[in-house]
């Protein structure tokens, strides 16, 4: 007989009440795992995407919907914006790299980006198996992509015009996957790559007739124009290219003077806006903030009623037990012993709960994670473990430590020899 | 000569400050049996409860084995109980969230003394109830808890059984037994065994009798 064994088997003498506390308990616990592991790794990963980007430019429109669009490519574009306007951007002093961005296709949801390859080395990405796009119409994968919508190097598919499955699709020129990148944690593993003019020649196609070849012309151009400078966004296309339109630039600042100039030099254009993904991700975060709280308070809650509902337990139990409790004193039992065998039992209650609230949330994500692509488009994982966690379980311990305070007190000022007369 | 394991000299108790309850001096030696007679409210379980260390506020003396009860610190007094007391009460008030086995197991672990598997196995022997050894003590007759009462009680060979009625509730049949059994098991343990009841049927049993 130890202490632990003493208390577990009085748990196990009334099971029912025992499961109730360590259920209460649980969900709480629970809840705040999920809110935990959900938040802390949206911010990683917002910061991850984020990271080396100092400011996007594009059309004008929401700055939060430029930053939701072109960062973590969950927003619609907020229009298109022309490429030499882009370019003067690009040639400023103060840009270390500018990354131009053409949207507007998508296949099973996956968004296609026209992009070049200082996209990829950006996030350090490297590659799973085939190659990196190097022809139009050759694309690179992301690691979702290519597990999710079930392509393999080689495989042939026609794009859909917009975000949304089964919208006009592209039927007449097909999309040819070149090469599937590595999980890397971040949005391009949800992302289908491929070159900027291959994005322009499937909306020209549909467009305005000829427009199919224009591309073919500018390169005829380049052999007989000495004086053709490439635009440093799409070396295909020159500098001064005024029909060629992208979505939006990320742009990196080559010093700390660039984010005191550029936002307001770029605002000054008529047809561009700059947003800064720092600022907009912190504004999103305040908005989303009040969700989570009220979810936190709710978990709060959840759990001041499972620490009132096993101080009720304990408080109940005391009243029956004191028999048993004024049997061991005259077995030689010190007060000492009594009080730390109640408040074991509080702990050893808080503390199953806790264990298990905590096993619950990550099976909880876990089992998202399986069957609900979202959460894995999100990058969200089960099997991820926060430090936050010790201080739960810790703060749990705790708890169970108050909740049996007033009736191990009690226990502690009883009057052995008035329980065992029967007064 | 056998030394005196209980003696007690004009001990008076008090439970309000105007009454008190004076008891007649007592001399118990080791291994000698005892009965405390009277009608209940003659301080009886009073008596008992002070000879344990269950109540400490006495004035006169109460030595067990030459020591003056009143000063030992209470925790000593805790550890000495553990030690030294054996207590037997009228319901025989098991732990009911535990099994046979691990009601007498608890005693060692409440008294801070080592474990003896063997001892326990061939104490429940010895008192016929090995078969109900796993059995939840709420699953077993009042005979049968009674005889594991009796177990836990001498479980840490204590040199002195206190028993408080052990046997008015019990009928004559059980009554018999329960007084025998006692008295052997006491006697094998060499302890003084020490019972305040007033069940008349005990009076032909033990010879020393102290009427209060």
């Amino acid at each position: 007989m130890s202490l632990l064994s003493l208390v577990w088997n009085y748990l196990k003498a009334k099971p029912l009440n025992t499961v109730l506390n360590i259920l209460l308990l649980a969900l709480g616990i629970a809840v705040i795992t999920i809110l935990l592991l959900f938040n802390n790794q949206l911010q990683e990963n917002i910061s991850k995407n984020g990271r080396g980007i100092d400011l996007v430019v594009g059309a004008k429109g929401s700055p939060l919907q430029l930053i939701l669009c072109n960062i973590f490519h969950v927003d619609f574009p907020t229009g298109n914006i022309k490429l030499n306007e882009a370019e003067r951007i690009a040639k400023n002093r103060l840009v270390k790299q500018a990354i131009p961005l053409a949207l507007g296709d998508s296949y099973l949801s996956y968004r296609i980006v026209g992009t070049n390859a200082e996209y990829a080395s950006l996030y350090k990405m490297e590659l799973q198996e085939g190659s990196w796009w190097k022809k139009n119409l050759d694309v690179t994968i992301g690691s979702n992509v290519a597990s999710i919508g079930k392509l393999k190097v080689g495989d042939q598919f026609a794009s859909a015009h917009g975000m949304v499955e089964g919208g006009h699709a592209h039927e007449e020129q097909k999309f040819v996957v070149s090469g599937i990148m590595k999980p890397s944690g971040s949005v391009l593993d949800n992302l289908i790559l491929t070159n900027v003019e291959s994005v322009w020649i499937m909306h020209e196609e549909h467009g305005e007739g000829e427009e199919a070849d224009h591309h073919h012309d500018n390169e005829e151009h380049r052999a007989q124009d000495s004086t053709f400078l490439p635009s440093r966004l799409v070396h295909t296309v020159a500098a001064s290219d005024s029909t060629h339109e992208i979505t939006s630039m990320l742009i990196e600042y080559r010093s700390p003077m660039g984010a005191v100039q550029m936002p307001r030099f770029v605002n000054s254009q008529s047809n561009l806006q700059a947003a800064s993904p720092a600022f907009e991700t912190a504004r999103l975060f305040s908005i989303l903030g009040v969700g989570v709280d009220i979810l936190m308070g709710f978990a709060y809650i959840l759990i001041v009623i499972s620490g009132l509902s096993i101080f009720i337990a304990l408080y109940n139990s005391l009243k029956e037990r004191r028999y048993d409790l004024a049997i061991m004193r005259s077995m030689g039992a010190s007060r000492f012993k009594i009080v730390l065998t109640i408040l074991t039992e509080g702990v050893f209650l808080t503390a199953l709960g806790s264990l298990a609230g905590i096993l619950l949330g990550h099976s909880v994500l876990v089992i998202l994670g399986t069957f609900v692509e979202e959460t894995q488009k999100a990058g969200v994982s089960g099997l991820v473990f926060y430090t936050e966690e010790w201080i739960l379980l810790a703060g749990s311990l705790l708890l169970g430590l108050l909740c049996a305070l007033i009736p191990a007190i009690q226990a502690y000022r009883t009057d052995i020899s008035k329980v065992l007369a029967g007064n | 000569m056998p030394e005196d394991m209980i003696t007690s000299k004009n001990l008076s108790f008090s439970y309000t400050k105007d009454s008190a309850i004076h008891f007649p001096d007592l001399t118990i030696q080791q291994g000698e049996h005892c009965l405390l007679l009277g009608q209940s409210g003659s301080g009886k379980t009073t008596l008992l409860h002070l000879l344990g260390g269950l109540l400490r506020n006495y004035s006169g003396s109460m030595q067990v084995q030459q020591q003056e009860l009143s000063e030992l610190s209470e925790s000593i007094l805790d550890r000495f109980r553990g030690k030294n007391i054996g207590f037997i009460f009228q319901k025989n008030h098991l732990i009911s969230a535990l099994t046979v086995e691990k009601n007498l197991l608890l005693a060692p672990y409440l008294a801070g003394e080592p474990v003896n598997g063997e001892r326990i196995i061939s104490l429940l022997q010895r008192l016929g109830i090995e078969s109900k050894r796993t059995s939840s003590v709420t699953k077993i007759s009042q005979g049968q808890a009674q005889r594991v009462a009796i177990a836990r009680a001498v479980l840490n060979k204590p040199s002195i059984i206190l028993a408080d009625e052990p046997t008015s509730a019990l009928d004559d049949k059980s009554c018999e037994q329960v007084i025998n059994l006692l008295m052997e098991v006491a006697s094998e343990h060499k302890a003084s065994l020490i019972i305040a009841t007033h069940d008349q049927r005990l009076k032909d049993k033990i010879k020393k009798q102290v009427l209060l």
